[in-house]
C-alpha cells in the first residue's frame, strides 16, 4: 500500500484562531489545578487568550482563503464574526467574575466552558462544509447547557439547563436529518460543491432536499430562537445565571447566524424561491411573538428573552435578503447588539444581590433618583435595543432593512418597521418604571469595578456606534 | 435479493425501536436498543459500509449499551417507578390537531419516498467501506472534522464534570 502523505490543504495559519483558542481553553483547565480558590489569574488568562485569538484572526492573507479541501474558509464575514465572537465572551468573562463570587460559582471550569464555546462558534462561523457546522454547533451548544446549569444549588438554573438540553438535542436532531438528505441528494456536503450541483440541474426539485431544506430551517431556527422553536428561550434566559443568558444571547447566536447566512445564501440560494416564503413566515411570527410576548412580562429577564426573539426575527430578514450588503448588516447589528445587551445585563447584575436578583420592573421604580447615571444608561441601551436614533441600533436596524428593500421586500420590512415601533412599548415600560415611580425601596447596588467596566464599554459602543458607525461599516466590508 | 434482507432487517428495526419506548421495565427498553443496533448494523453491511458496521456492534451494541446496563442496574430502578408518573390532562384540541400533522407529516414522507428517483446508484469502487479507505479520508479530507470532534468530546467531558462532581471549589 501507497503511504498516504499529508494534504497541501492542511493549513495552520488559516486555523489560527481556533488554535490558539483551544490552547487557552485546556492552559485554562490546566492552571485550574494551581490556582487555589482564587479565580481572579484564570480570568485573567482567558481574556489574554481571547485577545490573542482576536488579533490571530487576522494572520490570514490574501483573503478569502480556503484550508483543508475547501471546508475551511477565511474571509470578511469570518474575521468580523470571530471578533465579536472573541468580544462577547470577553465581556462575559468580565461580567461573570464578580456574579460567580457573589453566587459561590468558584469552578475554573466555568471559564474554560466560555473559551471552548467560543472555539465552537469560530468553527461555525468560519466552515464551509456541514459536517463543520455540525460539530461546531454542537460544541457551541453543549458547553451552554452546562453553562445553563452552572448554578447547581438553583433549581431554576437546573431547569434551565434540563429543558434547554432535552429540546437542544431533539433541534439538533433535525439539523442533523436536513443535512443528511441535502447530502443524499446533492453528493455532497461542501457548500459550493452543493451549490454547484444545485445550478447544474437547474434548482431540481426533487422532494428529498427540499425536506432536507425545511428540516435545515428548523434546526437552525432553534439555534436563533426563531419562532415556532422559540419556546425554551424564556425559561432558559430566564434560568441561566445572568452573565451566561447575556452571553447566550449575544455569542452563540451571532454564531448560529453565520451559519444560517452562509449555508443559506453560499450553498442553496439558487433554491431561494422555495425556502425564501418559509423563512419569511418565520421571521415575521418571530417579530410578532417575540414582541407581543415581551409586552406581557413583567421579569426583566424573560422580557429581554422576548425580545431576542424579536431580533432574531430582524435578524432574519439579512438572511432572506441574502446579498453582500445583508451580509454587511449582519454583521454590524450583532456588534452593536453585542455592545447593548452586555450593557443591559451589566445593569441587571449590578442591581442584583447576593440572594436576591431583583429581576421584576417594580425593582427598577425610582432607580432614577437615586442612581440617576445607571438609569441613563439602561435607557440609552434600552433605546439602542428599540432601534431610536441616535444610538447604534437604528444604523443597524437601517442597514439591515435597506437590504432587504434593495432585494424588493418591501412588505417585510414595513411589518419588522411596525414591530420596531411595538418594542417601544415594553423597553419605555422600564423606562417609565425608573423615572416616574416612587422608589419602593432601598437599593443594594454592588458598584463592582468589572461590571461597571462592561457597562460603560456598552455605552461607549452603544452611542460611538449610533453617532459615528462608518469606520465599522468600512470594516463589514459595506462601503 | 437485497431487499429480500432489506425489508425484514427494517421491519425488525422499527419493531425493536417501538419495543424501546413502549416497554415499561428499563431493562427490557435497553434489550430491544441493543437489538436495534444490531439491526442497523446489518443495513450498513448491505450498504457496503462492512468497517461502519463492524464499528457499531463493538461500540454501540457493545460498549455503549454495556455501560447503559450497568446504569440501570446499579440505579436499581424497578417497575414500580413508572407508576409513579403522572399523565398529564390530556388537551383533546391539541391531541386531535398533533396527530393530524404528524399523519400528514408521514403521509407526505411516504409519497415523497415513492416519488424519489430510487436509481441503484454508481457502481462502488472496490476498496469501499475497508478499513483503510476510511481511515485515509479520515486522516485527509476528514482531519479537520475529525480534530474538532475531538474539542467536542473535551468540552461534553469538562460538562459531565462540572455537573456532576459532589462539590465545585
Amino acid at each position: 500500500m501507497e503511504p498516504i502523505h499529508a494534504p497541501e490543504s492542511i493549513d495552520l495559519i488559516a486555523l489560527a484562531p481556533v488554535l490558539v483558542l483551544s490552547v487557552f481553553a485546556m492552559g485554562v483547565l490546566v492552571l485550574d489545578l494551581w490556582a487555589g480558590k482564587n479565580k481572579t489569574l484564570l480570568m485573567f488568562v482567558s481574556l489574554v487568550g481571547l485577545l490573542m485569538t482576536a488579533i490571530s484572526a487576522f494572520a490570514k492573507h490574501p483573503l478569502p482563503a480556503f484550508a483543508f479541501t475547501d471546508s475551511y474558509i477565511v474571509d470578511h464575514l469570518s474575521i468580523f464574526f470571530t471578533c465579536i465572537f472573541t468580544l462577547s465572551s470577553a465581556l462575559a468573562i468580565l461580567l461573570s467574575a464578580e456574579y460567580n463570587e457573589r453566587k459561590g460559582m468558584k469552578a475554573g471550569e466555568y471559564y474554560a466552558l466560555i473559551l471552548l464555546c467560543t472555539v465552537g462558534m469560530i468553527v461555525l462561523a468560519s466552515s464551509t462544509d456541514m459536517i463543520m457546522i455540525f460539530l461546531g454547533i454542537e460544541i457551541v451548544s453543549i458547553c451552554l447547557y452546562v453553562l445553563a446549569g452552572f448554578r447547581r444549588d438553583d433549581p431554576v438554573s437546573n431547569e434551565a439547563a434540563l429543558k434547554y438540553f432535552l429540546l437542544g438535542a431533539f433541534a439538533t436532531g433535525f439539523l442533523l436529518y436536513g443535512m443528511t438528505l441535502i447530502y443524499g441528494s446533492t453528493g455532497s456536503t461542501n457548500l459550493f460543491k452543493i451549490a454547484e450541483f444545485i445550478k447544474a440541474e437547474g434548482a431540481p426539485s426533487s422532494p428529498l432536499l427540499l425536506m432536507g431544506i425545511v428540516l435545515l430551517v428548523i434546526g437552525f431556527g432553534f439555534k436563533v430562537a426563531a419562532v415556532p422553536f422559540h419556546m425554551w428561550a424564556p425559561d432558559v434566559y430566564h434560568g441561566s445565571p445572568t452573565p451566561v443568558t447575556a452571553f447566550m444571547a449575544v455569542g452563540p447566536k451571532a454564531a448560529a447566524f453565520a451559519a444560517f447566512f452562509r449555508v443559506f445564501t453560499e450553498a442553496i440560494p439558487n433554491m431561494a424561491a422555495n425556502w425564501e416564503i418559509l423563512l419569511c413566515i418565520v421571521a415575521v411570527l418571530s417579530m410578532f411573538v417575540g414582541n407581543l410576548g415581551a409586552i406581557m412580562q413583567t421579569n426583566i429577564k424573560r422580557m429581554l428573552a422576548f425580545s431576542s426573539i424579536s431580533h432574531a426575527g430582524y435578524l432574519l430578514i439579512a438572511v432572506i435578503a441574502k446579498s453582500a450588503m445583508a451580509g454587511s448588516g449582519l454583521l454590524f447589528y450583532m456588534l452593536t447588539y453585542a455592545f447593548t445587551t452586555f450593557g443591559a445585563f451589566g445593569i441587571i447584575i449590578l442591581l442584583g444581590r447576593k440572594g436576591e436578583e431583583n429581576l421584576e420592573m417594580e425593582n427598577y421604580s425610582g432607580l432614577a433618583y437615586k442612581h440617576p447615571v445607571l438609569a441613563l444608561s439602561m435607557t440609552v441601551f434600552l433605546l439602542s435595543l428599540g432601534g431610536l436614533p441616535p444610538f447604534a441600533g437604528f444604523v443597524a436596524k437601517f442597514y439591515i432593512f435597506s437590504a432587504a428593500i434593495e432585494e424588493g421586500f418591501v412588505t417585510l420590512v414595513i411589518i419588522a418597521v411596525l414591530n420596531s415601533a411595538i418594542s417601544f412599548y415594553y423597553y419605555l415600560k422600564v423606562v417609565v418604571f425608573m423615572y416616574m415611580k416612587e422608589p419602593a425601596g432601598e437599593f443594594q447596588i454592588s458598584m463592582t469595578p468589572m461590571t461597571l467596566f462592561v457597562v460603560i464599554i456598552g455605552i461607549i459602543g452603544t452611542i460611538e456606534l449610533g453617532i459615528y458607525p462608518d469606520p465599522i461599516i468600512a470594516l463589514t466590508g459595506l462601503n | 435479493m437485497e431487499l429480500l434482507i432489506f425489508y425484514p432487517i427494517a421491519g425488525l428495526c422499527v419493531a425493536l425501536a417501538l419495543g424501546v419506548i413502549l416497554n415499561t421495565s428499563p431493562v427490557g427498553s435497553a434489550m430491544c436498543l441493543i437489538g436495534m443496533m444490531l439491526g442497523l448494523a446489518g443495513i450498513f453491511v448491505l450498504q457496503q459500509a462492512h468497517f461502519i458496521a463492524v464499528l457499531q456492534v463493538i461500540i454501540y451494541a457493545g460498549a455503549i449499551m454495556v455501560l447503559f446496563m450497568f446504569v440501570i442496574m446499579l440505579l436499581n430502578l424497578k417497575q414500580a417507578a413508572s407508576a409513579d408518573w403522572v399523565s398529564r390532562d390530556k388537551n383533546l384540541y391539541i391531541t386531535i390537531l398533533t396527530s393530524a400533522l404528524a399523519i400528514g407529516i408521514l403521509y407526505k414522507i411516504v409519497d415523497v419516498t415513492f416519488m424519489a428517483d430510487l436509481d441503484s446508484p454508481a457502481e462502488l469502487p472496490d476498496t469501499f467501506g475497508t478499513v483503510a479507505t476510511v481511515g485515509e479520508s479520515l486522516f485527509t479530507d476528514f482531519v479537520l472534522p475529525f480534530e474538532v470532534a475531538s474539542l467536542l468530546l473535551l468540552a461534553a467531558m469538562i460538562g459531565a464534570v462540572v455537573l456532576a462532581k459532589p462539590k465545585l471549589d
